[in-house]
């Protein structure tokens, strides 16, 4: 694999993107969370609800303005580094993007500064109002751009008028074979990424001997949360993929590390092996029989398509969707065991003590951006050759750039993403160790340990019976 | 049909981008005069003057790109593959000032500089890499079967350099009269020091734009100066002398709101300005909104989106605005 200019090209958007996506799927998990975190300190009162809201809220803050950031970069580099395929596809992808930006990010952010400033400027109402808008916000954005992306996948709903995609049938844009699985699965999986991240935080302060009514209450919803998505989480993958099988059948024989079917014979499980695209076999190859046959045909010597009969230059990276796709899956598997675990813990009354529990529960931190990136690695080198699925490949659809332009780009995007966002998983986690406050928190600004509380001052006609923001708690 | 889609799109992207350099243009110009204030406490009121909503001033770029992949996709394509370099280097500049608004106030102390440096020089490189764009873009694009035949590199020219640099006065005065409207006390006082040279400098940058482009390109010369467009177009330049004086003279009294405004108008002026030379190309020298038009189905889908959105988005932009009404002052009085 030489690093010319379309590797570069490639490297770079697939860099940038790995980057972005773990912000927003963050971002649409907290958002959902602080959201009933509000609705259950308005309902009860409690304060741990109120205590955990501001807690979470400075760490929603930071990672919102990352992806932001990274975000910003994505909506541009379509134009310069995939000039013809925006060309060919702006008519579709333009406007889910379009509609992305007027029904999502503008609700996000428009919410955002009263959701993390307006704590003592508006009344509970209208907070509560301004948080679940940008908790809307976070997941119209993700509807959108996955309509997008699943178009991309398998395209449907246009034909092709001079060399240029034109859309038919918006509904059948939108809702493409492979969108339904793909949104589902995706929002699924931000809710895991975040149940763990939060959970695995819970589990840090607990075994710091750190054990508090709102750490407690941490541990206790994501794990809940993480019982309930996991199991579906995997049910739906399974969809997900006889969605694949069906509409890109070659994906699913790289996912599969299956090569060739043998006649009247049904189609083994590879559980490990080496699929190497030279010789066109698996090297050390793991595997139980008839399995395959039954996971994707349900029946017991139903066969579906190998690599071979693809031609060579339509074929996915096997060695490379092989794997993240078992990461992806065997990560997925651990979160249902550890589900489990933690519920059978509860049951027993022994889920904020046990120390093994917890010790495990902090390491599947990460877990949920792992198996997401992995997931997501598997989905979009399995698309390739092509940009858009059958239609347009990606050797077509870069621009003309050469590679020292692209080589130098490219090393300025991973200097800064790292020093950036490295500096960035640095707060975050300084934030996560501090825990929830204990003392009365000074309410109204976002929270930050040097910002002022209250960045603006209630113009002066206000200032007077100004509802002190506290008088909320009622302890 | 009769209704003409592209000349529709080409408004409402237009007026996207004013939005954008009228509101993401102050709280950059926050982050220029961020390096004449050295008092943190000074720097953490500016900061905070724009903290709730430069995000939201920041999606009107999104929104001018993804207007523009939606409705003219051989614009965006031309357009932002020739500029790749200046484009990455503007959002590379955009990424080390939007993380600062919450770095800053969660690094430690001694390495709080380090975030207060990114956010001057990231406001810097963004301003200077989007007026050198815009310069180049004026220039003219070479194009060839449907994409961008120039070099790399060919952005670079004295006049790309020279709205670069203009770029940078033009934020400066916006952030500096949008401090003067939010503050109270000695960094008020301060702004509105400097607000005088800085009106200055952007009337002088504008003599010179209006002279150096007609020369430079006749056929804006053209445009402007041939009967009888040039009585269409006189009340641009009288109009730009007379903010100007406005804006002079309101600086004298105790100025408020209003000498932001009238930077906005003489913004607004000048982008208007820029509006007429390009009008109706969106690929200059030649290529017109309609030459450049995607698909109508494209175009109508998203316009009824945009129609029944856009206003809702006005609205709401501007009650978070209303929220944080009033001048912003420093924290010691609430704790």
């Amino acid at each position: 694999m030489e690093l010319d200019a379309l590797m570069l090209a490639r490297v770079q958007f697939g860099f940038t993107i790995a980057f972005h996506i773990i912000f927003p799927s963050i971002t649409i998990g907290l958002a959902s969370y602080l959201m009933v975190l509000e609705a259950y300190w308005l309902k009860t009162g409690k304060r741990h609800y109120y205590d955990l809201y501001h807690y979470w809220i400075k760490i929603f803050a930071v990672n919102f303005a990352m992806g932001v950031v990274s975000g910003l970069v994505m909506a541009y580099q379509f134009g310069t580094n995939w000039s013809y395929f925006s060309d060919f596809a702006g008519g579709i992808t333009g406007p889910l993007l379009a509609y992305e930006v007027l029904t999502a990010f503008f609700l996000e952010a428009g919410f955002l500064g009263v959701m993390l400033f307006g704590w003592s400027r508006v009344g509970p109402g209208l907070h509560f109002f301004s948080t679940i808008m940008v908790a809307l916000g976070t997941l119209l954005s993700a509807t959108w751009i996955l309509a997008s992306n699943s178009w991309m996948q398998t395209p449907a709903g246009y034909e092709i008028v001079n060399n240029q995609a034109v859309p038919v049938d918006w509904i059948a844009v939108i809702f493409n074979p492979s969108f339904p699985y793909r949104l589902v699965h995706m929002g699924l999986a931000a809710f895991l990424v975040t149940a763990l991240i939060v959970g695995a935080s819970a589990a840090w302060h607990l075994l710091h001997k750190n054990d508090t009514p709102a750490i407690r209450k941490m541990l206790s919803m994501a794990m809940w949360m993480l019982l309930v998505t996991a199991p579906i989480q995997a049910v739906v993958g399974d969809f997900h993929g006889l969605n694949t099988l069906k509409h890109q059948p070659a994906k699913l024989a790289a996912i599969e590390g299956h090569w060739e079917n043998k006649p009247g014979e049904g189609v083994p499980l590879t559980l490990f092996g080496w699929p190497d695209m030279q010789e066109e076999k698996n090297h050390f190859a793991l595997e139980v029989p008839r399995l395959g046959s039954l996971i994707l045909t349900h029946s017991w010597d139903g066969q579906f398509a190998g690599l071979k009969s693809f031609a060579p230059e339509d074929r996915p990276n096997a060695t490379v969707v092989f794997w993240t796709f078992r990461i992806m899956v065997g990560l997925g598997f651990l979160m249902i065991g550890l589900a489990l675990w933690a519920a059978w813990a509860r049951w027993r009354g022994r889920l904020f003590e046990s120390r093994p529990l917890l010790r495990c529960i902090l390491y599947m931190g990460p877990s949920g951006l792992v198996a997401m990136l992995a997931g997501w690695m598997t989905t979009e080198i399995g698309r390739q050759p092509w940009i858009v699925y059958n239609v347009m490949r990606t050797a077509d659809g870069v621009s003309d750039h050469g590679a020292y332009e692209l080589g130098l780009t490219l090393a300025l995007f991973v200097i800064i993403y790292f020093i950036v966002f490295g500096a960035g998983t640095v707060y975050i986690l300084r934030l996560i160790r501090k825990g929830p406050a204990t003392q009365d928190p000074v309410p109204g600004g976002p929270g930050e340990t040097r910002t002022p509380a209250r960045p603006f001052s209630a113009a002066p006609q206000q200032r007077d019976g100004h509802e002190e923001p506290l008088n909320r708690d009622k302890r | 049909m009769g209704v003409d889609l592209a000349l529709i799109w080409a408004i409402i992207i237009l007026f996207g981008i004013l939005m954008y350099v009228i509101m993401d243009g102050f709280d950059l110009g926050i982050g220029l005069l961020f390096s004449l204030v050295t008092d943190k406490e000074d720097r953490d009121i500016m900061m905070n003057t724009v903290a709730p909503v430069w995000d939201g001033n920041e999606t009107w770029l999104v929104l001018g790109g993804a207007g523009l992949l939606a409705a003219f996709p051989l614009a965006y394509s031309v357009v932002l593959s020739a500029f790749m370099l200046p484009l990455i280097f503007m959002l590379l500049g955009l990424i080390f000032r939007g993380v600062a608004f919450e770095f800053r106030f969660k690094a430690q102390d001694h390495r709080r500089h380090w975030w207060d440096k990114a956010f001057i020089g990231g406001s810097v490189i963004a301003t200077f890499f989007q007026g050198v764009t815009l310069g180049a873009y004026m220039h003219g694009l070479p194009v060839v079967n449907r994409s961008y035949a120039g070099g790399a590199l060919d952005w670079i020219t004295p006049f790309s350099i020279f709205t670069g640099l203009g770029l940078l006065v033009a934020y400066a005065l916006l952030g500096c009269t949008w401090l003067i409207f939010k503050t109270e006390g000695a960094l008020h006082d301060r702004m509105r020091q400097l607000a005088r040279p800085l009106v200055f400098a952007l009337l002088g940058v504008i003599v010179l734009l209006s002279i150096w482009t007609p020369l430079t390109h006749s056929a804006i010369a053209e445009r402007w100066f041939s009967v009888p467009n040039i009585f269409f177009f006189a009340p641009v330049p009288i109009l730009v002398v007379v903010a100007a004086w406005c804006l002079l003279r309101s600086l004298n009294r105790d100025p408020h709101a209003g000498p932001f405004l009238l930077t906005l108008a003489l913004l607004f002026l000048g982008y208007s300005g820029l509006g007429i030379s390009v009008w109706p190309n969106i690929i200059p020298p030649d290529i017109t909104i309609w030459d450049a038009s995607g698909p109508a189905e494209s175009q109508g889908f998203t316009l009824v989106g945009a129609l029944l959105i856009i206003p809702l988005i006005l609205m709401y932009t501007a009650w978070s605005y209303y929220v944080f009404r009033g001048k912003v002052v420093s924290s010691e009085g609430y704790h």
